[in-house]
């Protein structure tokens, strides 16, 4: 378990647009300082790629956008609230966090 | 040697189609943000090489663009659109309130001399400028926050703000357009707004002299003669001689009176183009033969432009912001299809040729006149 001071290492998976709106390719690994939240992990995500702020959640608010899913460990993740854990194995690294475009649109 | 450059957005990407100045022989780039829509593409008059794109999806939101080598290559600049303090409610569909929500920009409006400038029309209603280059947005709240704004209701495509025009002749005053609230003018730069809908006539709305709720979808302006404007409402073609303070009807002997573009020839202040639409439900050319009109009277008698365009079997839409006019000696005018093709008239309109046939359906079309 990482506790403060601790910076755990995350594995995100982006959707294709955003891998290249941010010019990554593959799997983003971020240092995560702190307990390890979906909302921390966006906000070290969005410190390093800025261009994708307001692309996965809205400006202002902070929330999802509505298109927008998120996945770990076999788990929708999408409505659990922002601040709570992360499961183990997500901040540890052997599981990756996964944004998914939601297959929507007809 | 003069040239053009062609600014094209699509449902799926942009593309940038070059010509010198005869322009027939045509370099197609693109897609540029493949999969992504793009409603608008500006080029700054002061800088042609400076370039905004608004870039959009229903699953990640709005992005913008800029470019500063004439859309080689680009760069995400800012994208936080924020209105003014409470925004409040707007009339939803069923006539209940709903609040006022971002939802993507429609049309980006470059300053006549500051490359940095720029404007940004966006849905809900609302208008925006950045005065860095795209990387801050700051809306001017008076135009949402005219008192009518609570009793705007919005189009079938949304409430979008569409049309933004700047006076070059006169500093500070500005025209835009909102669908289905209508046109409104500024007098001070943005600050302040007054509708300008005097003589526009509505069917479906009860008050015949009603301030808004009209269903404005487009409006010309000749940068020689600003205070006569062109309009392609819902309904009618309309024309002012008095910077919108009224408006009388032109429609003349259009095959029908609805459509979406309209645009006014570079060096002919009275000539007007417009693409007649089946209305209301079908949006698509009547008899399927795509016919742009020509009025050379700046309104009231039109002549179908025929040559080199489709004459049977064609249904597809040409969109508000999918007509331009380039300023050569020979006036050139362009349109793009929702069945993606692209078509331009190096004559004015009497030929046209398509430039493009099987790009996305195309939402939006500029054309960038170089030295």
């Amino acid at each position: 378990m990482s506790g403060p001071g601790d910076a755990a290492v995350v594995r995100v998976v982006l959707p294709a647009h955003l891998r290249t709106l941010a010019r990554v390719d593959g799997v983003v690994e971020l240092g995560v300082a702190g307990q390890v939240t979906q909302c921390s992990v966006l906000d070290a995500l969005e410190t390093r790629y800025p261009v994708l702020r307001g692309t996965i959640r809205d400006h202002g608010s902070g929330k999802r956008r509505a298109f927008v899913r998120f996945f770990a460990c076999q788990q929708d993740l999408s409505h659990e609230p922002p601040d709570a854990p992360l499961p183990e194995a997500v901040a540890t690294g052997a599981e990756p966090y996964l944004i998914v475009g939601a297959m929507a649109g007809g | 040697m003069s040239g053009v450059r062609v600014l094209v957005g699509t449902r799926k990407g942009a593309f940038v189609l070059r010509a010198d100045g005869k322009r027939e022989k045509w370099d197609v780039s693109g897609p540029h943000f493949p999969g992504w829509e793009i409603y608008h593409l500006k080029g700054s008059p002061a800088n042609p090489d400076r370039l905004y794109a608004s870039q959009s999806s229903g699953w990640f939101g709005q992005l913008i663009q800029r470019s500063d080598d004439g859309g080689v290559t680009w760069e995400p600049v800012g994208n936080e659109f924020r209105y003014h303090g409470t925004p409040g409610t707007h009339q939803w569909y069923d006539g209940t309130p709903h609040p006022w929500e971002f939802a993507r920009v429609w049309h980006l409006e470059s300053s006549l001399d500051d490359p940095d400038t720029v404007y940004a029309g966006v849905e809900d209603a609302g208008l925006f400028r950045s005065t860095d280059g795209g990387w801050n947005w700051e809306e001017l709240p008076g135009l949402r926050e005219h008192r009518s704004g609570p009793s705007w209701q919005p189009g079938a495509g949304g409430m979008c703000l569409h049309t933004i025009i700047l006076d070059p002749a006169k500093p500070g005053r500005m025209f835009a357009a909102i669908s289905a609230a209508g046109a409104f003018r500024s007098d001070d730069a943005g600050q302040t707004w007054q509708p300008v809908n005097h003589g526009l006539h509505s069917e479906g709305i009860p008050d015949p002299g009603a301030e808004v709720g009209h269903c404005v979808h487009r409006i010309a302006m000749h940068p020689s003669r600003p205070s006569v404007l062109f309009m392609q409402k819902h309904w009618d073609v309309m024309r002012s001689d008095d910077a919108g303070e009224s408006w009388r009807e032109v429609s003349g002997d259009l095959p029908t009176d609805f459509g979406f573009p309209i645009e006014v020839h570079a060096h002919e202040p009275e000539t007007v183009y417009v693409v007649p639409i089946t209305s209301d439900s079908h949006h698509f050319p009547p008899e399927g033969k795509l016919r742009v009109y020509r009025s050379r009277t700046g309104g009231d008698e039109w002549e179908p432009l025929t040559t080199g365009l489709p004459q049977e079997h064609c249904y597809v839409n040409v969109l508000r912001d999918a007509m331009a006019v380039d300023s050569l000696d020979d006036c050139g005018i362009y349109f793009g299809t929702t069945g993606g093709q692209v078509y331009v008239s190096a004559d004015a309109g009497d030929s046209w040729d398509p430039v493009v046939r099987d790009l996305p359906a195309v939402l939006s079309v500029e054309v960038q006149t170089l030295q």
